[in-house]
């Protein structure tokens, strides 16, 4: 290997990159909107769902109760009723999504021990229906002391994240969306472009090396890889204060992993690519069980063992683990050293199998 | 060292069932401008690839510059430059860059590098463009910006695969004064081309006809194999002319050109007063000369002889 041509093919990609504005606002782009996606809008747990009170009692117990359920802010107060029936109302209409219907007999239910306050739920969106089966754990059927609202019948404790936000959870493993979804198609679109435009064939009657070309094609974004990593951690720390528990070169590291993981399946994928359409088509072929699957939105234990066998195949789910461990968890890539060596393992098989692939021949 | 720079045997590339190249067998002499003259599709891409290791020949030996292909094809690589049909250097990248590229890829040690570019830059007027990006040149600049990059390590065999396809007959001419020069300091050139002009400046050509090599000599050898059965007829009416002769006797082909119809015998038994009296028999009127033949004319009987071999062989 020639580090001379080597440079000479890092400079030149560099330097077209430069010129494609598109990709350059991808780069940057990409990290700054899935993380502010992921970050606020999609919020795995809900909080604030519109709420109307009916309270048809107004004893001092009544309201207390009430305002415990506020409290908890899986619900905030958006409209005013006086019944039921406006309550169910607002809701047909779409206004609130939660009812809280406290009956004139609130105090009399209590005591003995019957429901004592109804909730009405908007049930054609699920993921409200079940934030709002949280309410009802509230502890106001407890007959002797509502107020103890620490006696909570079933509580979920949340060790690395004790308010539970997901964001905490979410960035970590964007980091590792991010790089899986960019770092496999540049590389190999930007190998089958050349294809496409005629470059490849000017560039396999030079003496440059197979070895030079992947590896001078894959560097740059390496490069690029490691500023989008950066970007994430940044925006994360300072938008959503997410924690850095463990050493921030061990992040860097097992970043470097996945990068270097996908950039070799990239190369991969430029060997059989016909266009850069397909180029793309293949990259959505393991990008979407990489999300699916990782463990990055779904727990990984709760999938069936054929899923998480394939799961074990994708670079991701292994950088989630380890960038969680490292993150969130304060562990170093030593304590997680079986997803370090199955990343470097991949890395190994899909380099040599595109040096293999990739023939200075047309045929 | 040899005097041959190319030498292949029973070339055969097929794709599928399609015969691209069939057992074409070449001797390309070194410091020669070798021309490779041929249709749409007849195969002389698909020749020039194999001839520098880019695609595996289904059948026969080649053997460039004493190295064998397309084992070899990595050491010819440093000794040949290629300019591909299609242009291929980078649209996004400067005209300097581009031969700085070119040039750093080739082996060119630094201070060699900065001074062959800019030799090469004023050699193929390309000074006031070379912050120019690529892409934007026009069509002819690009051919001379290609021309210098596969130039750029002074190779010893230059293939050159359409070169003049989109330029105007001026730079044409330019881009031809050029390859002489190269050929001059020892430099082989292979050129295909699809014009009969540019083949007609070549010191060897071969004429391919749909993978087949029809014929092959210097263009005075070839022309001069058709002495005798060349003529120009210019009569008045030249499209009833035309009709009258084209299936006259010993006539092979007619082909109008302006006003004037170029008449192609099967021998050179015929004279001019044989033309003169089928006409008259038509009731025609005409002038008729022997004329010397050109190199359209051995194409015309090459791709027919061929057409008569495959006939004779179905
Ligand atoms: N990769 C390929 N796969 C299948 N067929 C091919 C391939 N490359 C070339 N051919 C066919 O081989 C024949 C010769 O093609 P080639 O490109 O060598 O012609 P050419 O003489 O260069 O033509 P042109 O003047 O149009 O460039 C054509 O019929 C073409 O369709
Ligand atoms: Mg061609």
């Amino acid at each position: 290997m020639n580090l001379r041509r080597l440079w000479a093919i890092m400079i030149k990609e560099l330097r077209q990159l430069r010129r494609d504005r598109v990709t350059l606002a991808m780069i940057m782009g990409m990290p700054v909107l899935q993380l502010i996606l992921f970050g606020y809008a999609i919020n795995l747990n809900l909080r604030y769902l519109p709420a109307a009170v009916a309270d048809q009692s107004q004893t001092a117990g009544s309201r207390a109760a009430v305002q415990d359920l506020l409290a908890s802010e899986v619900i905030e107060q958006h409209a005013t009723a006086q019944t039921p029936q406006q309550l169910i109302d607002l809701l047909r209409q779409g206004r609130i999504s939660v009812g809280i219907a406290v009956p004139p007999d609130f105090e009399r239910r209590k005591l003995d021990g019957r429901e004592a306050i109804q909730v009405m739920v908007d049930g054609s969106d699920n993921v409200v229906q079940s934030a709002a089966g949280q309410l009802a754990q509230y502890p106001l059927n407890q007959p002797d002391d509502f107020h103890a609202t620490t006696e909570t019948p079933i509580s979920v404790v949340s060790f690395y994240n004790p308010e539970r936000r997901s964001a905490v959870n979410i960035v970590p493993g964007l980091i590792g969306v991010i790089l899986t979804m960019t770092m496999v198609l540049f590389t190999a679109v930007a190998i089958v472009r050349e294809t496409e435009r005629g470059n490849m064939e000017l560039l396999i009657t030079t003496p440059v090396s197979r070895t030079e070309l992947m590896i001078g094609k894959v560097l740059p974004y390496a490069g690029i890889g490691l500023i989008q990593t950066t970007l994430v951690l940044l925006l994360g720390a300072w938008l959503f204060q997410v924690p850095l528990r463990g050493s921030l070169w061990d992040v860097y590291m097992a970043a470097s992993l996945l990068v270097l993981a996908n950039l070799s399946l990239g190369l991969l994928i430029s060997t059989r690519a016909k266009s850069q359409f397909q180029a793309m088509q293949m990259t959505f072929f393991v990008f979407l069980p990489s999300i699916l699957l990782s463990g990055f939105m779904f727990p990984f234990a709760g999938m069936p063992t054929p899923a998480q066998w394939i799961a074990e195949l994708l670079p991701l789910t292994h950088f989630i683990r380890l960038i969680r461990g490292i993150m969130l968890r304060g562990a170093d890539l030593s304590d997680l050293w079986p997803d370090s060596l199955a990343l470097l393992a991949f890395i190994a098989v899909m380099l040599t199998l595109s040096i293999r692939l990739f023939h200075k021949r047309l045929d | 060292m040899t005097d041959t720079a190319i030498h292949a045997r029973g070339l055969t590339k097929r794709f599928g069932t399609l015969v691209a190249v069939n057992a074409v067998t070449l001797d390309v002499p070194r410091a020669c401008v070798y021309g490779f003259l041929g249709p749409n599709g007849s195969g002389k891409s698909t020749t020039i690839r194999m001839l520098c290791g880019l695609l595996t020949p289904t059948e026969g030996d080649i053997e460039v510059l004493g190295l064998h292909i397309p084992q070899q094809a990595e050491q010819l690589k440093r000794r040949i430059g290629y300019m591909t049909q299609k242009f291929s250097l980078f649209d996004d990248l400067s005209v300097r860059q581009n031969l700085e590229f070119l040039a750093t890829v080739q082996g060119l040690s630094r201070q060699r590098e900065k001074s062959r570019v800019a030799e090469l830059l004023k050699r193929y007027h390309l000074d006031d463009r070379q912050e120019q990006l690529a892409g934007t040149l026009s069509g002819g600049q690009k051919q001379r910006l290609a021309l210098a990059g596969a130039t750029v390590h002074d190779p010893e065999l230059l293939l050159l695969d359409e070169p003049t396809s989109a330029v105007d007959p001026e730079s044409r001419r330019d881009f031809w004064e050029k390859l002489f020069e190269l050929a001059d300091t020892g430099t082989t050139i292979l050129v295909s081309t699809h014009y009969m002009d540019e083949a007609e400046r070549c010191h060897r050509l071969a004429i391919l006809d749909r993978g087949n090599l029809v014929a092959d000599g210097t263009p005075k050898e070839l022309t001069g194999e058709l002495e005798g059965r060349t003529f120009l007829v210019r009569a008045n009416s030249p499209r009833a002319a035309r009709d009258a002769l084209a299936d006259a006797p010993g006539v092979l082909s007619v082909a109008q050109i302006g006003n004037e119809l170029r008449v192609l015998m099967r021998d050179n038994r015929a004279t001019v007063d044989t033309l003169r009296s089928r006409l008259a028999s038509a009731g025609l009127e005409g002038d008729t000369e022997a004329v010397s033949p050109s190199l359209e004319d051995v194409f015309v009987v090459a791709t027919h002889q061929q057409q008569q071999r495959e006939e004779q062989a179905a």
